[in-house]
């Protein structure tokens, strides 16, 4: 099955939409929460954490999973909805 | 039996897997070798990637790293990790779904041009030789600490072994010894940190014990009162006149680009992306980044753990206290030189503080029988000379972090084997991964590409092996014989990948117009300024190497960043007013965005 023009440019739009919602998640958690306002969440205790340095030295690397996990259902879920999965 | 034996034995064990895997999965055709028929499961690829990536220094150092840096350390846990989120949706479905053998023959696909093809191979040829030969240094270093053999046998017996696997096997034999490789050095990392955590904090998670509160039994061997261990290391610290563990002093300008550096170098380093071409499908390079992740953090979210409860237990059974009341592990690891007790003020007693004991790298005082000669208190004497205006009176190497962990938690003596099995893994799989882009950039984009494109397959299959061997060859020869640079450039590899690789493939991919023109305009200027920066701060005035001559502040090592943005905006600048590329390029741009031909 072929997609038409409008088809292939809706499935490549929503690619980039996901892309840019994930990476903004992705800069918010590493340089804006462990780097840029990382002593004012500091002031905030997670248990024995401090907030900022938690999501410097913990949290921000364990999000990136989650992210790309994310990431790999949407497009997996996109790839069926368009017909352009590999067989 | 003793320390020394089991090491034997768990080296010998895990070699001997590592060869038999070689034999079982001998590249037979030259798809095998250059990306192992495209067969890896996704899991497994990112277990290899997780070897592949995580080297000699993040296995030994990357935790004694953070306990002296505290929170600036981040830099290189997010740096180190954040790339792979790009890789997974900027790069590695595209490249996957191209469907070739080496990154160079993209550049050079893409971009129409021979020229830019040639930078490409030289660029990864470069880093990776620069990497390689640190790798190789490291597997000599873990074979001289462990095994008390020379620095040079240790070289040597690494590049037997990686030569026999890395030649016989190539990518396919380099992938399923990686997998196995991962599995050694996470184990090895986790469990001392695992039992370290238990002793301290009664949580088996170090995660979640270096958040947590010291339980009675931590409080009793620490010799302090309750309280969250987090808490109780920034008060020593601070006590001790060191800045405290969870706060941070590098300009925070300079954290964003060295992190930013590391992140976008992560994802254009070639031995990486190669990793992505392995598996099945566009949605396998997808799941692979994802489980390359994974499997990366497991090790890296562990290490500011490793590192807090390591540098606590140090500061609290090591100040203060007398050489006879000093732990067993600091007698251990006195004699090579990582941990150096000079009684600078004569009181008999062990300071630790802010400051060097002495200057440089520890030379042990041996007499003539080459034993090492022992001061008053029958501590290991050191000829450096001595810093006197400051109150530290020790010299700890960071490895020390780590490698000191097994005998702190009183575990066996096979757990310390083991961790020196994981030191050789993590050193062996980084070091083979690099041989193959050398090997594959020698034998497929110079031989079967530029000078004699009617060789056969199974020619090139034959090239490729020497190739290979070549590269191991002369890792082997840097391994020995370290330039004195490859310390120096190692760190800057990063921004140099950074600069140069990274915006030319994104925008190739999700910029169809990027042209020839645009994209070697780009990698020139983008690669050349991050060089001159750091040539001028590192080598011509390294007396200027301060944040003040700095330009925004930013550090040569974070000056990567603005190389990259130089080069995104000379590559579409120049795109725009030169011709458009031809028809067939853009039609192939195209097709990378959808998994399935079209």
């Amino acid at each position: 099955m072929a997609l038409s023009k409008e088809q292939m440019s809706a499935y490549w739009r929503r690619n980039l939409k996901y892309i840019v919602f994930l990476l903004a998640i992705w800069f918010t958690v590493s340089y804006l929460f462990g780097i840029i306002f990382v002593d004012q969440l500091d002031q905030i205790k997670m248990g024995g954490y401090p907030l900022g340095f938690w999501f410097a030295c913990q949290g921000s690397e364990m999000i990136f999973v989650v992210l790309i996990a994310i990431y790999v259902k949407l497009m997996n879920r996109l790839d069926q909805e368009f017909g352009v999965a590999e067989v | 039996m003793g320390i020394m034996t089991w090491t034997w034995i768990m080296v010998g064990l895990t070699f001997a897997l590592y060869i038999g895997i070689a034999i079982w999965s001998k590249a037979r055709t030259t798809g095998d070798f250059y990306v192992a028929a495209r067969q890896v499961h996704p899991v497994l690829n990112g277990m290899a990637t997780g070897a592949d990536w995580m080297s000699a220094a993040s296995f030994i150092s990357m935790a004694g790293l953070i306990a002296f840096l505290g929170r600036d350390g981040s830099m290189y846990l997010m740096g180190w990790t954040g790339g792979y989120v790009l890789l997974a949706m900027l790069l590695a479905p595209y490249l996957r779904k191209y469907g070739k053998y080496t990154v160079p023959m993209f550049v050079g696909e893409r971009y129409y041009s021979q020229t830019a093809r040639t930078v490409a191979v030289i660029c990864a040829i470069f880093v990776s030789f620069v990497y390689v030969a640190g790798q190789m240094r490291g597997v000599g270093v873990v074979f001289s600490r462990f095994l008390e053999v020379d620095i040079n046998t240790g070289v040597l017996i690494g590049m037997a072994i990686v030569f026999f696997y890395a030649v016989l096997g190539g990518m396919k034999g380099i992938t399923y010894t990686q997998v196995a490789q991962y599995c050694v050095l996470i184990t090895a990392y986790l469990i001392p940190a695992i039992f370290i955590a238990l002793m301290f904090t009664g949580i088996p998670i170090p995660q979640i014990g270096l958040g947590a509160a010291l339980s009675e039994a931590g409080q009793r061997l620490l010799n302090t009162d309750a309280g969250y261990l987090l808490e109780k290391l920034d008060q020593i610290q601070r006590d001790l006149g060191l800045p405290a563990f969870t706060s941070g002093l590098k300009p925070r300008i300079d954290v964003f680009a060295i992190t930013l550096t590391l992140m976008v170098g992560t994802a254009g380093l070639p031995h990486i992306i190669i990793r992505f071409f392995t598996t099945p499908k566009v949605r396998d390079a997808r799941a692979s980044a994802g489980w390359a992740l994974f499997f990366i953090a497991i090790l890296y979210t562990t290490a500011p753990a490793v590192g807090a409860f390591a540098k606590l237990n140090f500061i609290k059974t090591v100040h203060g206290k007398t050489y006879a009341e000093a732990p067993s592990w600091f007698k251990n690891w006195e004699k090579t030189g990582l941990i150096i007790w000079v009684d600078k003020n004569g009181d008999g007693r062990m300071q630790y503080g802010p400051g060097k004991p002495f200057k440089g790298k520890p030379i042990l005082v041996k007499d003539e029988k080459g034993n090492l000669v022992r001061g008053k208190y029958g501590q290991v004497v050191v000829k450096n000379e001595v810093i006197p205006n400051t109150p530290n009176e020790l010299y700890v190497d960071r490895d020390i972090m780590v490698l000191a962990n097994p005998e702190i938690a009183k575990l066996p003596a096979w757990v310390v084997a083991l961790v020196a099995a994981g030191g050789l893994a993590a050193a062996l799989s980084t070091a083979a991964g690099l041989l193959l882009v050398i090997s594959s950039a020698l034998s497929h984009d110079l031989l079967k590409n530029v000078i004699a494109p009617q060789i056969s397959e199974r020619t090139e299959l034959f090239a490729a092996r020497i190739a290979a061997a070549l590269a191991v060859l002369v890792a082997g020869y840097f391994g020995i014989h370290p330039p004195g640079f490859v310390a120096q450039v190692v760190a800057f590899a990063f921004g140099l990948a950074a600069s140069s690789f990274f915006p030319i493939i994104v925008l190739g991919v999700f910029w169809k117009r990027t042209t020839r023109e645009g994209a070697i305009a780009g990698m020139l200027t983008g690669i050349i300024f991050t060089a001159a920066y750091i040539i001028y701060f590192k080598f011509i005035n390294p007396a200027a190497n301060t944040p003040e001559h700095w330009w925004f502040r930013i550090s040569p090592e974070g000056i990567g960043m603005i190389g990259m943005i130089i080069n995104f905006i000379v590559t579409v600048l120049v795109s725009l007013v030169t011709k458009e590329p031809p028809k067939q390029v853009q039609e192939m741009v195209l097709s990378l965005r959808y998994p399935k031909e079209m």
